[in-house]
């Protein structure tokens, strides 16, 4: 894991000239190093993070896929920091697969992991300084001065005498200059883009006016739609189908079987629905067949009983836990969880003889070629991917399920397809967050201090399905995160995992683990403290880890203790949110705490519980120090987007499977957050930094979740331990 | 059969089955792609459009009942009407797929109520589901959109 994410590797730029029109395009090499897929995507990509045509235009391409989180301004921001051009005249392009475009964080040409713009910080700002230099060296060279003479703003460069000419008049020459090898960046004190508070998102006009392009916008000539059936048992096949009705049907052009399921192809999308609710299908339910919930939780619970593999340990537990003068224990139990982005999954492909294109809303574009070309018989290299804006991804969409199937249509009708799934198949065709069971035990000595801790998990593993490579000694690092740093000074703990496999797809969900081991902890810790006899708030601080000990699996995260930023959060959101304060009958306050990604939160929720145990969230404070922010009012929609996906899923999230097959279909059945029941108060502050960036995609998800737990425990007194918090779980 | 309405201030025709959706005319028919499907169910408002002024869920209304009617889109609320200038204002997307929808339900509520409290909002709104979370930047802009009439 330390190699794969913490990859020191070499750092090289890569000029590539000659590919717009005579003009400059620069990339940012990253030579290859050990990455979560083992798929090098040659494309004919001009490996460029920048380019300069002579007509003056500039084009950053965004290499990171766009599903809300606001790359494609961000990462454009960092560029143009240092390129010195107007922002709002520069050009943003979804970028194709290509080696420059690696993530180096995780290995692989992919946006997860709160990564992209902790993965830009230095690497895209450094391509837009470099850019700038060729171009005043091309100046320089022009007009016989020293480079020192000469001054970038503006997309122009200016020297004396009143000599000046624009980036588009130099970029042809620029592109013959020599790459800088020493490239000086601004100190944070200079910045005019980074952190600029007016910087309004560069996609808002086209998401308001209706013309941004999803996936399933997609339109290319002869195209047709395909509407698809698939087994509703988890792994079921087709057995035997009728079509003949469907094929009846005006606008059908032909059905046919792929790997996974019928699809119906016609000239549009209803035609083909139509069509799919006419097929007559016997499913061969596979392994599955008889697989529910009830079997899954007796499962999970009999796999708990193993000693699993250990993550973390320090000193002896077992001699901790005698000096313990009190004894806490408990098992939170997780549900599983759908992903139910809103532009349901879908893909455009156009499968030929010698070429494939696929044009699809991905989290993941570098592994598409190597499915396709799997699926098709076509070359890596023959497969062209386009990615489009994503209706929301959370994770669902580093699966290329979709995609594979759509260039399995296509190929068999021999023509562009448009498959497009309905809310049904995307609801129970999703990877799921795992479900899981968390027990945990403290040894609290006479002052209410933990003298032991015991961390035991049970869930299944979603890098053993995807990623096996990155699993070591049954260890998954994807599932021991917030906890692997847990941040409390505790002499002796062991923690440990259980890997088990449940028949249900585990998927990376928008802060993985962290959403499964820190809800679990941070409720815990209330419990903790409430058998202490103290302040949620001041019993954390007072046994918060100041130490400096690396965590050996939390790869994506600070990698050691941050005792000190978390004090300082806890102290602020202490402050900020009115801790303390009297609250009505059936009100509670409820805290959380925790790092991921780099960043830390602190939260409080306010709820209010009724005599049902019907829960409103009233309010959240939130106190968040994420570093430098790149883009702080977009920093600030995360943090509301995350509370938002954070406090849907504790509330209400929950598939549950019956007969092998995913039992909730639509919204109806699987409930998200409305406009009526999110916050009317949502108060975030972000600690002001110059400090290398934090994540902000994902992490609150997971802060929300706990706090209003324990919020809910201060409103009723009851410690709901099954989650969703729905009134039968807080009344059982 | 042919099936002739208002779409955006243009007369259409199209020869579908009378109870195809709305949406499907919409985005696959006409190439209108900024109407959204989201459920097909009326359960998550993408798919809203303003149906003679009112906003309905395309996805729940057969072409056929559309016949002879006045249907806008969001390509049809012009670009600067004041919810789309509010929206931009405020930068509310995220993800923006829900966008449309929202945006048409917003302009139908301040059609019907000029100045709505926060408790109309939610009333009208939560048809409309958004997972990015952008209800409070929703909120703050159909108030900010209800100053500029």
């Amino acid at each position: 894991m330390e190699n794969i994410i913490k990859n020191e590797t070499r750092r090289d730029f890569l000029k590539v000239s000659g590919t717009v029109a005579g003009g400059l395009a620069l990339g940012f090499y990253l030579p290859t190093g050990p990455r979560i897929a083992q798929a090098a995507a040659e494309t004919n990509s001009p490996n460029a993070w920048i380019k300069i045509g002579t007509d003056n235009s500039v084009t950053v391409m965004c290499a990171r896929s766009e599903m809300g989180q606001d790359v494609y301004t961000s990462m454009t921001m960092l560029v143009t920091e240092e390129l010195e051009v107007d922002i709002n005249k520069v050009k943003v392009e979804f970028a194709p697969p290509a080696e420059v475009y690696i993530n180096a964080l995780l290995g692989g040409q992919l946006t997860g992991g709160s990564t992209a713009v902790r993965d830009a910080w230095e690497k895209l700002r450094k391509a837009g300084a470099s850019a700038r230099m060729m171009l005043v060296a091309a100046a320089a060279s022009e007009w016989g001065v020293d480079a020192s003479q000469l001054k970038a703003a503006n997309g122009m460069v200016t020297g004396p005498g009143g000599k000046k000419a624009t980036y588009g008049q130099l970029a042809a020459k620029a592109a013959t200059m020599e790459v800088p090898k020493d490239v000086p960046l601004k100190p944070s004190s200079q910045f005019k883009v980074v952190g600029n508070v007016k910087q309004k998102r560069l996609d808002t006009a086209a998401k308001v006016n209706g013309t941004a392009q999803f996936g399933i916008d997609t339109r290319v000539p002869g195209m047709l739609y395909a509407a698809v059936a698939m087994a509703p048992m988890i792994g079921g096949k087709v057995a035997s189908y009728d079509d003949a009705r469907a094929k009846a049907l005006p606008g059908v052009k032909a059905v046919v079987q792929y790997s996974r399921g019928v699809a119906v192809v016609a000239d549009s999308y209803w035609q083909a629905k139509r069509g799919k609710d006419l097929l007559l299908i016997q499913w061969d339910a596979g392994p599955n067949a008889d697989n529910d919930q009830k079997k899954i939780w007796e499962g999970l619970r009999n796999a708990s009983q193993q000693p699993g593999a250990v993550f973390r340990e320090q000193g002896d537990v077992a001699a901790g836990m005698g000096q313990a003068v009190k004894t806490v224990e408990a098992t939170y139990q997780l549900p599983f969880l759908s992903h139910s982005p809103m532009e349901p999954q879908n893909t455009t492909a156009d499968v030929r003889a010698d070429k494939a294109v696929i044009i699809t809303p991905t989290q993941f574009q570098q592994l598409i070629p190597h499915v396709v070309a799997g699926a098709t018989g076509l070359k890596p290299e023959q497969v062209e991917v386009h990615t489009t804006f994503l209706g929301g991804g959370f994770g669902r969409r580093v699966e290329v399920d979709y995609a594979i199937d759509a260039a399995e249509i296509s190929k068999a009708v021999g023509a562009p397809v448009k498959m497009v799934w309905s809310r049904e198949d995307d609801m129970t065709h999703d990877s799921y967050r795992p479900a899981g069971l968390y027990t945990l035990t403290a040894g609290l000595d006479s002052g209410g201090k933990p003298v032991a801790m015991r961390f035991h998990s049970t869930s299944p593993s979603i890098s053993a399905r995807l990623f096996p490579s990155i699993v070591k000694d049954g260890i998954d690092p994807f599932a021991v995160e917030g906890i692997d740093n847990y941040p409390y000074a505790t002499p002796n703990l062991k923690f440990t995992y259980q890997m088990h496999d449940t028949g249900v797809t585990p998927g990376y969900w928008r802060a993985v683990s962290h959403n499964l081991n820190a809800v679990a902890l941070e409720c815990f810790i209330d419990e903790m403290a409430q058998a202490a006899g103290k302040d949620p708030i001041q019993y954390r601080i007072d046994m918060l880890d100041m130490g400096s000990t690396k965590h050996q699996w939390s790869g994506l995260s600070a990698g050691v203790p941050v005792g000190a930023r978390m004090k300082r959060v806890l102290e602020e959101v202490r402050a900020k949110s009115g801790w303390g304060k009297k609250l009505g009958a059936g009100k509670g306050m409820g805290v959380a705490v925790m790092e991921g990604y780099n960043t830390v939160i602190a939260m409080v929720a306010e709820v209010t519980v009724s005599s049902s145990y019907d829960v409103t969230v009233d309010k959240v404070t939130a106190v968040v120090d994420a570093g430098t922010l790149i883009h702080p009012d977009q920093a600030l929609a995360q943090m509301q987007s995350t509370i938002n996906f954070g406090q849907s899923a504790c509330m209400w999230g929950e598939i549950t499977i019956k007969n092998g097959g995913v039992e909730q279909t639509n919204f109806d059945m699987y409930r998200v957050a409305r406009i009526n029941e999110n916050p009317r108060t949502l108060d975030i502050h972000f600690i002001k930094s110059d400090s290398t960036p934090g994540g902000l995609g994902e992490p609150g998800t997971a802060v929300v979740q706990p706090a209003i737990g324990n919020a809910i425990f201060a409103a009723c007194g009851k410690r709901c331990r099954t989650l969703p918090f729905t009134p039968e779980n807080i009344g059982a | 059969m042919k099936i002739s309405f208002n779409v955006n201030g243009k007369q259409s025709s199209v020869d579908v089955p009378p109870d195809t959706p709305l949406l499907w005319v919409l985005r696959d028919t006409l190439g209108l792609t900024g109407t959204k499907f989201g459920c097909g169910k009326a359960l998550c408002g993408a798919c809203t459009v303003h149906l003679n002024g009112m906003a309905v869920r395309s996805c729940q209304t057969p072409i056929g009942s559309v016949s002879g009617q006045k249907v806008t889109t969001i390509e049809g609320l012009g670009g600067n009407h004041r919810v789309q200038k509010a929206w931009v204002a405020l930068d509310v997307p995220q993800c923006g797929y829900c966008q449309p929808g929202q945006m048409m339900s917003a302009a139908a509520l301040l059609a019907a109520n000029k100045k709505p409290t926060d408790d109309d909002i939610d009333a009208f709104m939560s048809g409309n589901i958004c997972r990015c979370g952008t209800y409070p930047r929703i909120r703050a802009a159909i108030k900010e959109a209800a100053k500029m009439a």
